[in-house]
């Protein structure tokens, strides 16, 4: 029976145990909310593309279908990179990691028979994210859901792309205006939205220790706070709708340690440096991914096991929503049935194990309260080493630290260290470095995404091309660099014309990256 | 012909616009520990910036690392790219590329592929023996 409020044998539970702060007070160590998960499950979101806009779609329906109460999208590199999928660099990587979309017309495709109105809607882009959430405005207004309606999270966190992601487009501080631009937008006028989702994941997966992760990315959280103050917006305007995006590792109450003390660092900055009064602010909220870097491709039915207890991780640290990684995905994309597990795996954790029953259940833990100080205090150091070389900027000391190559260097440094520790035995890796027995190919089927969606979606590219007034395209794109030149106007509306007359993705980078200039990075191994 | 003392030279890089250079970076450092002397592009390359950069530095290997789905268009490309301009030498791919690919690139001309979880002996060995099949040890 589903019953969070007692137990199995029947024992009567209160929604939370332990002296306050509690739960929904500040500094929220314990939660945002006060009740937690007895009020409301958090969001399985699972994350999703491949192929066409059409493949991609098929799934997302399977997905709500499932019980999957929002959606996530995964853009193929090109599009993640602002290209079309018929600029040369594209060949191979057309709809084989995620969805590719170049113009509306995909994305029109991407969210077709989907209530705009009545889902929420995650896209994992960076560099081009504000032209893909033009995109995505154009096409729920066309179906009739106005912009204002609209409830999603953009992830629109190009920091962290250059310490570690590497899908950059634009030198740092035009790819800022950007994300502030965005910011300014939605706060005007899109109120359910999330403009940022700012993101450790990819640092954790680029190699970074988990006070690493932590830190970088509240840094750059800070960062974008200090942004969008500069282009004149209060911090209460947006901040209730700034959001983090965490991994959940295998180091169970490391990862729980980390979540709760990214609420009371997050908390304790916003109000005492960024002088935020309103309560939302103060609240951190982020979505958990399992750590794709842990699964392996040895004895890869083990990966569900991985997953299990890393998806337990971010529940007990009070995630609002989570993605399972599938257990196939050290081989390739997640084949339906391995998605469905994953998803699976949450819905045991919501309904059967009772977890969700108190609020906080580990506060008050002697090892737990320690471990969420000490990543606090580790962290701690991170910010006052930024703020030092930012001169009392972190927004200038994120940039000096992206400039000289600090971020990558220790996140490298990371790397190959825990690398080594493997190899050493002095980690156990189950499958990898012991207990190897059962080791060699499964007979698992694995997604495949062949050439013909390539072939399709150029084909569908050079029709828009083809069929649209290039006249407009050319005037609208006209607008969008007369528009980059001028830092004080927002690029949102000219990208929505842009988007409106069939522009591509790749149309409008190009045209940005006229004013903006192109980023190369120094290599450092 | 080259001398046996002379360290081995690998040119490592990543093509195209997969930005995954975690496994890359680990395996830059492993081989400089093993006493080669690595050249790192690094991000973004393409196969005329690597064809050149194998003409002068004169390397003995090269390592591309895939995270991409792409290995079957690309890794093909990279070995014809070198062919053409008479270079003799071999591809190693690494990164994620299911067992079911490995006889194609096999058959491309690919000299070994590298999986996650190779352990630093694996990366090592398998770099000396694709360059050993070349005449140089």
């Amino acid at each position: 029976m589903d019953d969070p409020r007692s137990t199995l044998s029947g024992i009567p539970l209160s929604p939370v145990y332990g002296e306050g702060p509690l739960p929904g007070e500040y500094p929220y160590t314990r939660g945002v909310h006060t009740d937690m998960y007895r009020s409301r499950l958090w969001t399985m979101r699972m994350f999703a593309g491949f192929g066409t806009a059409t493949d991609t779609n098929g799934r997302f329906r399977e997905l709500l279908r499932s019980g999957s109460t929002g959606l996530s999208t995964a853009f193929d590199m090109p599009t993640l990179m602002g290209r079309d999928s018929d600029h040369p660099w594209s060949l191979g990587e057309v709809g084989r990691a995620g969805v590719a979309v170049d113009t509306v017309e995909d994305m029109a495709d991407l969210f077709a028979d989907i209530d705009l109105g009545g889902v929420s809607t995650s896209m994992t882009i960076n560099g081009p994210a504000a032209i893909l959430l033009a995109m995505y405005v154009v096409v729920a207004e066309q179906g009739g859901v106005d912009r204002g309606q609209l409830a999603g999270t953009l992830q629109n966190d190009i920091l962290k792309e250059y310490q570690a992601q590497k899908e950059y487009i634009f030198p740092p501080r035009p790819s800022v205006r950007l994300v502030t631009d965005v910011i300014r937008f939605t706060a005007a006028e899109m109120p359910r939205w999330n403009p940022v989702s700012v993101s450790g994941y990819h640092i954790r997966e680029a190699g970074s220790t988990a006070v690493q992760e932590l830190a970088f990315t509240l840094a750059n959280g800070f960062a974008y706070v200090e942004a969008a103050v500069a282009a004149g917006l209060h911090v209460d305007d947006f901040a209730p709708r700034l959001s983090f995006f965490f991994n959940s590792h295998v180091d169970f109450f490391e990862e729980i340690g980390k979540f709760r003390a990214a609420r009371r660092i997050w908390a304790r900055w916003l109000r005492e440096r960024y002088g935020a009064v309103d309560e939302r602010s103060l609240k951190l909220r982020f979505h958990t991914q399992t750590a794709g870097v842990s699964l392996t491709a040895q004895q890869p039915e083990t990966n569900i096991a991985r997953v299990a207890l890393q998806a337990l991780a971010g529940v007990l640290g009070g995630t609002q929503s989570l993605h399972t990684d599938s257990h196939d995905e050290a081989l390739a994309l997640p084949s339906e049935e391995a998605a469905r597990t994953a998803l699976r795996t949450q819905q045991v954790i919501a309904h059967e194990t009772g977890v969700t029953g108190v609020a906080d259940p580990l506060g008050g833990s002697s090892y737990v309260e320690w471990m969420t100080d000490e990543v606090e205090r580790r962290a701690e150091e991170v910010f006052a080493h930024l703020d030092e070389i930012g001169g009392g900027s972190i927004l200038e000391g994120v940039h000096e630290g992206i400039q000289s190559g600090w971020f990558m260097g220790e996140i490298a440094e990371s790397a190959y260290r825990f690398e080594r520790e493997v190899n050493a035995g002095e980690r156990i890796v189950v499958g990898v470095n012991a207990f190897i027995e059962g080791n060699g190919s499964s007979g698992a089927e694995l997604l495949r995404v062949g050439q013909e969606a390539e072939d399709d979606q150029l084909a569908r590219l050079a029709a828009v091309r083809l069929g649209r007034d290039s006249e407009a395209v050319a005037a609208s794109l006209g607008r969008v660099i007369a528009d980059a030149t001028d830092t004080g106007v927002n690029l949102m509306p000219s990208l929505v014309r842009a988007v409106e007359a069939r522009a591509t993705v790749g149309e409008i980078v190009e045209a940005l990256e006229g004013v903006f200039g192109t980023y190369v990075e120094t290599a450092v191994v | 012909m080259v001398g046996t003392d002379l360290p081995i030279r690998v040119v490592l890089a990543k093509l195209g616009f997969d930005g995954h250079d975690r496994g890359l970076k680990v395996v830059a450092r492993m081989l400089r520990d093993a006493g080669m002397e690595v050249v790192y592009l690094g991000l973004r390359q393409t196969t005329d910036s690597i064809v050149a950069a194998v003409e002068q530095e004169d390397a003995d290997v090269v390592g591309i690392s895939m995270h991409n789905a792409g290995h079957l268009t690309l890794g093909p490309m990279i070995v014809a790219a070198l062919d053409e301009v008479g270079l003799d030498v071999p591809v190693v791919i690494g990164g994620i590329v299911p067992d079911a690919d490995l006889s194609e690139l096999e058959a491309a001309g690919v000299a070994a592929v590298l999986g996650p979880g190779a352990s630093v002996e694996e990366v090592v060995s398998t770099v000396r023996s694709a360059v050993g099949r070349n005449g140089i040890t």
